[in-house]
C-alpha cells in the first residue's frame, strides 16, 4: 500500500461567488476577465488524497486537468495544496471538453501513470453533470464509489461510505477503483504562502490531447444551441378583496 | 432600548437628542430619485424599519427614507443634497452593530451602501486590497482563497468591512493580528458636504507613513459621525502554515485569567485566547452539543510553522499546568478547529438559550492585562450578589471581556439591577485604567461613560473636530458625542 499512486482530477471553473452573465450572442456565458478557481468538489477530492499521503497510506498524489493552457494556474493551486506533480491534457481553444471527453483523457492518463486509485469531485459547479467519475470507471472497467463521505484504505481495497437518498451506504471496493468526493468528506486546507512558493518548483507536464489517442479527439456529441437568462421579474399587483382576486385570476386564464 | 422603556424616560441613560426630528423638505424624495433612480429609493415603512435598528436592544428608530447608491459619485451627490437641505444622514452596511449605531434617532436618510461591493487593487506582493462597503469579511476571505493571504479581524457577525472600520471592530484574532485600526491603510471618505477625501492620499497604501495628521485613524471608529466610509484599503496577512486549538479547564476564574496573563508574559505568540466562565462553558457546550465541563475555561489557538507550533504547544502546556489547568487536547484538522470556534462564536445564542423569552445585553469593557484577574473576579462577585444571569466570555488576551446579560425586560426590578450593574462595571473598568468599550463602540448607550473616560478636555476636543468636519451635525446625529 505504501506504493499507492493517487490520481486526482481537478477542473477549472468560474468562481462560485461570481454573478454569471450570458455571453453576447447567447452561445454560452461570459468567461473573459471573470474570476476562475478550482472546482470545490475537486478540492475536497485533492484534500482527501493529500491526507492519505500524509498518513502514509499513499506514496504520490498526481493532479490532472483537461483543458486549455489557462488550467495551468489551477494545477499550480493543486500543487500548492499538496499534490506532488501536475499533468495538463491540453485541448484547443474553443474545444470545451465535456464529461465524455474528460473521462477519455483521464482513462488515457491512467494507462500511462498506472495509479491505484482515482479521486474526482462528484460534479463541477459549472455544468453540474455528475458524470465524469462514472464514465471513467466504465471506460476502465474499475469499481466506483461515488458521493463518498468517508474513505478508508485497506489491504488491496478501499472502504467507502456513500451518501445516498436512503441514507449512508458502505461499500468495499477492490483496488484499483474510482471514487468521487461529496461535500462532507473533509474540509480542505487553505494554500499558504510557503506552499505556493514551493509549488512553483514542482513538475507540471503538458500533454497534447492528440498524444493520448483518438478517443478524446472525436467530435463532441452535444452542441449548445442557446443560452439565455430567465425572464425579468414582473411587478406584482395588489387587489382589495377576494372577488377581485378571482376576477383577475380568471382574466389571466389561471383559473 | 429595553432598559430605557422599562425604567421610564426620567432615568438619564445618556443625553437625549432624539427630540429635534424635522420632516423632510417638500420634493426632497423626488430629488433623491433623480440621483439614484426610482428603484433605489424607498419610503416604505417596512424598509425603513428594517434600516432603523441593528442587533442591539435600542428601540428601532426608522429613517424617513432609504437610498441605495451604486457608486461613490452618487454617494457624493446624495450627501451634497442632504447637506444643502440640512437633512440628517445615516450610513448603513450590514446592520449588525451592537450599540444602535444605525438607529436614525433624528430621522433623515439612511444610505444603504451594500450595493457597492467591489473588491479592487488586490496586491499579493504588497499584502493589500481595497474593498467597498458591500464586501463582508467572510466574502473577502473567500475571494482570497488560494492566494495564501487572509484578513484576520473576525467580530461575531459577518459584518461589512467598511462598517468594521467605522466601529473600530475587533475579534478573536486581535491579540496577535490587531484590531481594525492597525489593519486599515487608507479610507475613501465622502464628507458630509459631498467632498471626497482619501485619508492617506488617493491610491496610496504605504505600510507606514509619517505624512501629516493620521486621518485614517481618525475615521476608524468614528461610527458614521464624520463621513461615509465608501472604500477601505486593508492590510492582509499570510495564512499560518499550521494551527492548533485546545480547550483547558481551570479550578477558578482567577486561575484561568492568571494563566492568560502568564502566557502573554512568556511571549508565546498566541493567535487567539478566549475565556469562558463556568456558566458560559456549560451553556456553549449544551447549545453546540459538545462535551465541555462547566468550569472556567480557556479556548486557545496557536499559529506557526510546523516546528514553531510544537514549541509553542510545549510552552503553553507548561503554563496551563502551573495554573492548575487540565484537559488539554490539541485539535489540528480544520473540521475540529471549526467546530470549537463555531461553539465560541455562538456564545450569544447559547446565553439567550439559558432563559428563553428573555432579552440579551452585552457589556464590553477592556482593562490592562495586569488588572484583569481582579476586575473579572470582582465582576463575577457583583453578578452573583445582584442575582443576575450574565455568563462571561471574552478576548482575555486583550484584557477585553463581555458579560452577556440575559434578563426579563418585562420585570422592572431586574432591568434596574442590570442597569446598575453595567454602570458599576463601566466605572470599575475606568477606575482600573481601562475603557468602557473595547470593540463595540459608543453608539447610543455609552455617551455618558465616554465623558468619564476622556474627561471634559477630551470630549471638548472631539466636539471641536466634529464641528470642523460636520458643522451642522448631520452625520449620524445622536451618536458618540
Amino acid at each position: 500500500m505504501a506504493a499507492l499512486r493517487v490520481l486526482v482530477g481537478v477542473k477549472r471553473v468560474i468562481d462560485y461567488a461570481v454573478k454569471v452573465r450570458v455571453a453576447a450572442g447567447g452561445g454560452g456565458v461570459q468567461t473573459q476577465g471573470v474570476k476562475h478557481s478550482l472546482n470545490p468538489f475537486c478540492e475536497i477530492a485533492l484534500e482527501e488524497a493529500v491526507r492519505l499521503r500524509e498518513r502514509g497510506a499513499a506514496a504520490e498524489v498526481i493532479a490532472a486537468s483537461v483543458g486549455t493552457r489557462l488550467c495551468q494556474d489551477t494545477l499550480r493551486t493543486a500543487l500548492a495544496l499538496g499534490a506532488d506533480r501536475g499533468v495538463l491534457v491540453e485541448v484547443g481553444e474553443g474545444a470545451a471538453p465535456g464529461p465524455r471527453e474528460a473521462a477519455a483523457a483521464l482513462a488515457a492518463l491512467v494507462g500511462r501513470l498506472q495509479p491505484g486509485l482515482v479521486l474526482l469531485g462528484k460534479q463541477a459547479i459549472d455544468d453540474d453533470c455528475n458524470q465524469t467519475g462514472q464514465l471513467l470507471a466504465a471506460m476502465l472497467d474499475w469499481p466506483q464509489g461515488t458521493f463518498a463521505s468517508r474513505v478508508e484504505l485497506e489491504e488491496g481495497a478501499v472502504r467507502v461510505e456513500r451518501e445516498v437518498d436512503g441514507g449512508l451506504e458502505t461499500l468495499r471496493l477492490r483496488l484499483p477503483a474510482v471514487l468521487t468526493a461529496d461535500l462532507r468528506l473533509n474540509e480542505p486546507r487553505y494554500a499558504t504562502l510557503p506552499n505556493i512558493m514551493k509549488a512553483k518548483k514542482k513538475p507540471l507536464e503538458v500533454v497534447g490531447a492528440s498524444e493520448l489517442g483518438a478517443a478524446i479527439l472525436s467530435p463532441p456529441r452535444l452542441r449548445v444551441l442557446k443560452m439565455a437568462e430567465p425572464p425579468g421579474r414582473q411587478g406584482g399587483e395588489r387587489v382589495q378583496d377576494v372577488p377581485t382576486l378571482l376576477q383577475r385570476l380568471r382574466s389571466k386564464g389561471r383559473v | 432600548m429595553a432598559l430605557r422603556r422599562v425604567l421610564g424616560p426620567g432615568v438619564a441613560l445618556g443625553r437625549r437628542s432624539c427630540c429635534s426630528k424635522r420632516p423632510l423638505p417638500p420634493d426632497f424624495v423626488e430629488a433623491l430619485r433623480a440621483v439614484v433612480g426610482g428603484p433605489n429609493v424607498s419610503t416604505a415603512m417596512a424598509v425603513r424599519e428594517q434600516h432603523g435598528h441593528d442587533e442591539s436592544m435600542h428601540t428601532c428608530a426608522p429613517p424617513d427614507a432609504v437610498v441605495w447608491p451604486q457608486a461613490v459619485g452618487q454617494v457624493q451627490e446624495l450627501a451634497a443634497l442632504c447637506y444643502r437641505c440640512r437633512v440628517p444622514m445615516v450610513p448603513f452596511g450590514t446592520g449588525t452593530g451592537l450599540e444602535g449605531g444605525v438607529n436614525a434617532v433624528q430621522g433623515g436618510v439612511c444610505f444603504d451602501l451594500s450595493r457597492m461591493d467591489a473588491i479592487a487593487e488586490l496586491s499579493l506582493e504588497d499584502f493589500s486590497v481595497a474593498v467597498e462597503p458591500g464586501v463582508t469579511r467572510k466574502a473577502l476571505n473567500s475571494h482570497l482563497r488560494g492566494t495564501g493571504l487572509w484578513f484576520p479581524v473576525d467580530p461575531g457577525a459577518d459584518a461589512s468591512l467598511c462598517g468594521m472600520a467605522a466601529t473600530g471592530a475587533s475579534g478573536t484574532n486581535a491579540v496577535r493580528y490587531g484590531t481594525m485600526r492597525p489593519n486599515v491603510l487608507n479610507l475613501r471618505v465622502v464628507l458630509p458636504d459631498g467632498r471626497l477625501l482619501h485619508t492617506a492620499g488617493p491610491g496610496r497604501q504605504a505600510r507606514k507613513r509619517a505624512a501629516g495628521y493620521d486621518l485614517t485613524s481618525l475615521f476608524v471608529g468614528s461610527e458614521g459621525t464624520l463621513g461615509f466610509l465608501t472604500q477601505a484599503t486593508l492590510r492582509l496577512h499570510p495564512l499560518p502554515e499550521a494551527a492548533a486549538v485546545t480547550t483547558a479547564t481551570f479550578p477558578s476564574v482567577r486561575a484561568a485569567v492568571a494563566c492568560t496573563v502568564q502566557v502573554l508574559q512568556a511571549a508565546v505568540p498566541v493567535a487567539r485566547i478566549e475565556f469562558l466562565d463556568e456558566v458560559m462553558a456549560g451553556a456553549c457546550g449544551r447549545f453546540s452539543g459538545l462535551e465541555l465541563p462547566a468550569a472556567a475555561t480557556l479556548l486557545l489557538e496557536l499559529h506557526g510553522s510546523r516546528h514553531g507550533l510544537a514549541e509553542q504547544q510545549q510552552q503553553t502546556e507548561e503554563i496551563v499546568r502551573l495554573n492548575g489547568g487540565s484537559g488539554l487536547a490539541w485539535a489540528e484538522e480544520p473540521e475540529e478547529r471549526g467546530r470549537l470556534w463555531a461553539m465560541r462564536h455562538s456564545a450569544w445564542y447559547a446565553a439567550l438559550a439559558l432563559r428563553p423569552g428573555c432579552q440579551g445585553y452585552s457589556t464590553d469593557v477592556c482593562v490592562p492585562i495586569s488588572r484583569l484577574p481582579d476586575v473579572v473576579v470582582e465582576t463575577k462577585r457583583d453578578l452573583q450578589d445582584s442575582g443576575l444571569t450574565g455568563p462571561m466570555v471574552g478576548h482575555v488576551g486583550d484584557g477585553n471581556f463581555h458579560c452577556l446579560l440575559v434578563f426579563d425586560a418585562q420585570d422592572p426590578a431586574e432591568a434596574r439591577r442590570v442597569h446598575a450593574f453595567t454602570q458599576r462595571l463601566g466605572r470599575r473598568a475606568l477606575a482600573a485604567g481601562g475603557t468602557c468599550t473595547g470593540e463595540h463602540g459608543v453608539g447610543l448607550g455609552k455617551r455618558a461613560l465616554l465623558l468619564e473616560e476622556l474627561g471634559q478636555e477630551g470630549l471638548d476636543t472631539l466636539r471641536r473636530i466634529k464641528a470642523a468636519l460636520d458643522p451642522h451635525n448631520l452625520m449620524n446625529p445622536g451618536k458618540v458625542l
